[in-house]
């Protein structure tokens, strides 16, 4: 399993990372292998507001939907748009070419540090999965 | 082993059953209101027949083995109902005849109405409700309206347990609520503790399945109607899996206000590959005025001493469902079982589907995992993996049984059970195709060890293997694309 | 017992099985009290017994088949080919369920595949579902699927008054929980331009209905674009009769978002009212927002081709209370039904038979304007079915074909239940049932019933 160590995390397996000035926002390796193949990927529209654990998009396979929180509060300033016809890339890059959305963040200093650092995330899929 | 589909066997120019030639003499046509080209197949009448019969054969069906889907109830559906729905009487009945015209209709109605309020101790029934769904639908907006006519508005919640079906979350949505999920405990039984603390004056009700789809009988069932009635809230039941009740124990007499019964479940007709179903919702009393309409309802008699019957719509409805009365062709089926089981009949559906669960239950419970170890009511659920085979999951042992000719149970549900297989036998099994299935299962449970492989491929020998709905997904095609 | 195949021998060893001593044994987690009520429903019947009762029962309703019937108003008296019927009594068909395992349920999957391939052939739409319960809660589902389109965000519709009443009911009941405006209707005499004049930026669609109630066929030009601006990308859903769809312009080859309406007339009986079967189509781009069944191509790993259904991630069973709605069934026998009816008329039998409703009406109308005090008042195109201003109330004209003419005739339907407005006007339905026989001794019952009239009133009480 792939835990970027750039990345900050959300105990429900979204991450964040900085880059070219705006942040990155995704879902973790964890995530995608526990949807299995993602078919559909619902997102915003550039421009919307989102708050830090709002719900701003969801993920499918054939026989799950997951929604998608924001691990941070910004604009959406992009998206991506190659996932409308290559949903898979969620399933084979995580944490690159399958990126969700930027934004730009309005409450950086507050929110990053509640956010789980890569050790912390590593020790809540161990977890989680030792349930299982 | 496919079949092409009917416009790849169409040929231009090829007539199929002709239409009578006009008889009067022809009106100008509005030029500019025509269609120039009207893309349907052009087949004969033979092309027809042949095709769609090949499909039917590429089904699997009652008529042709078991099907022990949990929580579908696929019992026989009796060949006399089918006799019956067809009569001519029936079928050529238009809906807004006068009803001094359709006075055999509305006598069946009005008799089916008696009949399941009987059968379940309701005092009122609709027959509207066109499947389970639209009964609960039906069954929501009656309890939502009652609080509203009440002047009691802050009631926004329903409880909803987390083993019920989706459709139970989804009613809730639709009618503008809000769901709250009770856990259930370590007996399968909801939550009581858990209930407890939510129960509140914002609660609009509770919807319960009972048995529950783990299909054990909720043990505390009166002692929570008690606390959602001791809330101000209503107790919604669904319907579901009635088979293991009907004759035994009347739903109204444990404290349930408002339930919608599965007439394709419970009462014999058939599915019909997804439908035509029809879902009739009965209430307590407090309810009957909130019912949607219009009702079969006797207003007189005859001079001769006949009843008179007529449709009325309650004072307080929540309005219409569906255009019309109902489904009244599955009504006909429905009311002609009844009428041949009578109370002995009913009660012994009941005894013999929870029967026959328990049996299939005792022949394979040394094998399969059962994570609810109770006496079952008319389904049970086990677990489709073993310690001695990693790697199998319930979708390799639910496609394995394609291969040995007879239909998986529902797999992947209640969600509370990972890996659930749901087995619901049905009462018309006999002990013959039980002991078969149980066979059939616990063959694959030797071979899930030895040659897990056969089960991963599975099935071998079905008209199609298993299809790469991920691709279909990513790319959907949904209708035949025209060469033009 | 009926249909319970035990012998005493099976169930003393299947208890024994078990571990319990007798069958009540396995209802003991049931309280006590309330275990085993007596319930005093009649007799079981045999067989033979419940044929006889139910054959009276049948026989104590007029076939409206049987009788010359100008009664519509939503349910149509249509021929069906014998092979519609025939297919769907075919068990392999009628005693399937829900096609969850697509490996053994090729045959009802792909009669919905081509379900859906003819209805957007039809409609001229890009995509359908496999049906809803009928055409009042297909208009209540577009109504949920345009609310869906903007995320529950509009909470305005505008409903013409010319659609169903029912239609315009159901929708009602359906969204009573939803907190929505909905306006159009509030004022029964509104014309269609009026009706669109108050789509506005808060509108989450439009819903007509063509041809409409009254039979006319709407002018769908233009009209999607209109919405659409005014309504800031609100959505028109169109009702409509599938016959018609033989002969006229489909509503997809204008902008219209939405097409559905009743599918009975495409081979069902009239039933007393069901089961009819919803059709449903809509736009590609709104592909996520449609409720119900969805069935697509899909290959196996020979690569074969087959067909499973998918994108299930929007119904019930997954999305629970985020669904698109809470159906879970289709109309499958219903929908098989009208593929069957579809299939064995194909391109020219539909446009024959539109074509006899069409010109059987339009004699109908002719004939009827020529008595003195009836006069058919639609000023639009009309398709089968068509308004007749009456000299006396409907309900005792009505009474007068029934009872008091030599012949039983069932005539139409009494608009002044609906519209206040259109008291003494009759909705006259006229398909290719109707011989020219009928339809002049129709003419000829609503002659006398006029003579009845002159001469001081009718005798029947």
């Amino acid at each position: 399993m792939i835990i970027d160590e750039n990345a900050r995390y959300m105990e429900s397996h979204e991450w964040a990372r900085p880059g070219d000035g705006v942040y990155f926002i995704g879902v973790t390796d964890y995530a995608q292998s526990t949807l299995s193949d993602v078919v559909y990927v619902e997102l915003p529209e550039i421009g919307d507001r989102i708050e830090k654990d709002e719900q701003f998009g969801v993920i499918e396979s054939v026989k799950a939907a997951a929604d998608i929180f924001s691990p941070l509060s910004g604009e959406v300033v992009a998206i991506n748009e190659r996932l409308e016809d290559e949903p898979e890339l969620v399933n084979a890059s995580p944490f690159e070419d399958g990126w969700l959305i930027q934004i730009k963040p309005t409450q950086l200093e507050d929110e990053w540090d509640t956010l789980l650092s890569p050790l912390e995330y590593k020790e809540v899929v161990e977890a989680e999965e030792a349930s299982h | 082993m496919t079949e092409p589909l009917i416009y790849e066997l169409s040929v231009p120019g090829r007539e199929g059953v002709k239409p009578p030639q006009l008889d009067v003499p022809p009106a100008e046509l509005p030029a500019e209101l025509l269609r120039d080209d009207l893309p349907l197949p052009e087949v004969s009448e033979i092309d027809t027949v042949r095709h769609f019969v090949r499909l039917s054969q590429l089904n699997y069906a009652i008529d042709k083995g078991m099907y022990p889907l949990g929580s579908c109830t696929m019992k026989y559906n009796p060949k006399v109902n089918e006799v019956a729905a067809r009569m001519p009487g029936f079928l050529g009945a238009h809906p807004l005849q006068n009803p001094e015209t359709v006075q055999g209709a509305l006598y069946l109605m009005y008799h089916l109405q008696e009949a399941l309020k009987t059968i379940t101790g309701f005092a009122g029934v609709t027959l509207q409700p066109a499947a389970g769904a639209h009964g609960e639908l039906t069954g929501v907006l009656i309890m939502r309206k009652y609080h509203l006519d009440r002047g009691d508005t802050k009631r926004d919640i329903i409880l909803v347990p987390d083993s019920a079906h989706g459709t139970n979350p989804a009613t809730t949505s639709m009618s503008g609520l809000n769901v709250v999920e009770i856990p259930s405990d370590e007996r399968g039984n909801v939550d009581i503790e858990a209930l407890k603390t939510q129960v509140c004056d914002r609660v609009v009700g509770i919807m319960i399945t009972n048995p529950n789809t783990l299909g054990l009988f909720e043990e505390q069932i009166e002692e929570v109607t008690q606390l959602i009635h001791g809330c101000g809230g209503l107790v919604y039941g669904d319907g579901a899996n009635l088979n293991a009740l009907v004759g035994v124990m009347r739903p109204a007499d444990v404290g349930i206000d408002v339930m919608h019964f599965n007439l394709h479940k419970t009462f014999s007709t058939p599915h019909g590959g997804g439908g035509p179903g029809s879902g009739p919702v009965g209430v307590a009393e407090h309810l009957v005025e909130f019912l949607p309409g219009p009702i079969a309802t006797l207003v007189g008699a005859t001079d001769e001493g006949y009843p008179v019957f007529d449709l009325h719509k309650p004072e307080k409805s929540i309005g219409r469902l569906k255009a019309f009365w109902g489904h009244f062709g599955v009504l006909v089926r429905a009311y002609t079982y009844i009428r041949m089981l009578g109370d002995a009949g009913l009660r012994g559906v009941a005894e013999h589907a929870v029967l026959n669960a328990n049996y299939l239950l005792s022949r394979v419970r040394d094998v399969y995992p059962l994570p609810y170890d109770r006496i079952c009511k008319h389904e049970f659920v086990v677990e489709g993996k073993f310690e001695n085979a990693p790697g199998i999951r319930a979708l390799d042992i639910a496609k394995r049984l394609i291969d040995y000719g007879v239909h998986p149970p529902t797999n992947y549900f209640p969600l509370i059970v990972h890996e659930a297989l749901m087995i619901e036998p049905t009462e018309t099994e006999s002990k013959r195709s039980l002991d078969a299935y149980a066979e059939i299962l616990l063959k694959i449970a030797a071979e899930a060890q030895a040659e897990p492989e056969l089960l991963h491929g599975a099935p071998h020998n079905s008209p199609v293997r298993r299809l790469d709905e991920v691709t279909a997904a990513r790319n959907p095609v949904l209708r035949y694309e025209h060469e033009f | 017992m009926v249909y319970v195949p035990h012998t005493d021998d099976e169930r003393r060893a299947m208890l024994a099985s078990i571990g319990v001593d007798r069958i009540e044994d396995l209802f003991s987690d049931i309280p006590q009290e309330h275990r085993y009520p007596e319930l005093g429903l009649p007799p079981a019947a045999s067989e033979l017994e419940i044929l006889q009762e139910l054959r009276d029962l049948a026989a104590a309703n007029l076939n409206a088949y049987e009788v010359p019937t100008f009664l519509g108003a939503g349910a149509y008296r249509h021929w069906a080919p014998s092979v519609v019927d025939y297919i769907i009594s075919r068990g392999e068909f009628a005693t399937a369920y829900t096609p969850y395992q697509p490996e053994i349920s090729q045959g009802t999957l792909q009669a919905i595949f081509e379900y859906q391939s003819m209805i957007c052939d039809l409609t001229g739409m890009e995509v359908s579902n496999a049906s809803h319960y009928d055409g009042a809660t297909a208009a209540a589902e577009a109504v949920i699927q345009a609310l869906n389109v903007f995320r529950m965000k509009r909470r305005k519709v505008v409903i013409a008054p010319t659609v169903h009443p029912q239609y315009r009911e159901v929708v009602r009941t359906y969204t009573q929980g939803m907190g929505l405006e909905i306006v159009g209707d509030d004022d029964l005499t509104r014309s269609l331009e009026e009706v669109v004049a108050l789509v506005d930026k808060e509108t989450a669609c439009l819903i007509l209905q063509s041809p409409n109630f009254f039979g006319e066929i709407e002018l769908l030009e233009g009209l999607g674009g209109l919405v659409h601006e005014m309504g800031n990308g609100a959505l028109l859903a169109v009702a409509t009769n599938p016959i018609s769809l033989g002969l006229l312009n489909p509503p997809g080859a204008f902008d219209v978002d939405i097409v559905m309406g009743e599918g009975q007339p495409l081979g069902l009986g009239l039933n007393f009212g069901g089961p009819y079967l919803g059709f449903y189509a809509c736009r590609k781009k709104h592909l996520r927002q449609i409720a119900g069944r969805l069935v697509g191509e899909a290959h196996d790993v020979e690569g074969q081709r087959g067909y499973a259904l998918t994108l299930t991630t929007r119904e019930q069973h997954i999305r629970r209370e985020r669904a698109t709605s809470n159906i879970c069934t289709n109309q499958g026998l219903m929908m098989l039904a009208a593929t069957v009816y579809l299939s064995v008329l194909g391109k020219q039998g539909l446009r024959k038979i539109a074509e006899l409703n069409y010109h059987k009406a339009h004699y109908a109308a002719q004939e009827i304007d020529t008595l003195d005090t009836f006069s058919v008042v639609n000023t639009k195109p009309f398709f089968n079915e068509f308004v007749v201003r009456c000299p006396a109330p409907v309900e005792e004209i009505n009474d007068f074909l029934l009872s008091d003419y030599p012949i039983e005739i069932i005539g139409g339907y009494d608009l002044g239940r609906d519209y206040p407005h259109l008291q003494n006007h009759m909705l006259v339905a006229v398909t290719e049932m109707n011989s020219r026989e009928e339809i002049d001794d129709f003419v000829s019952a609503l002659a006398e019933d006029e003579a009845h009239e002159v001469i001081g009133g009718h005798t029947h009480d």
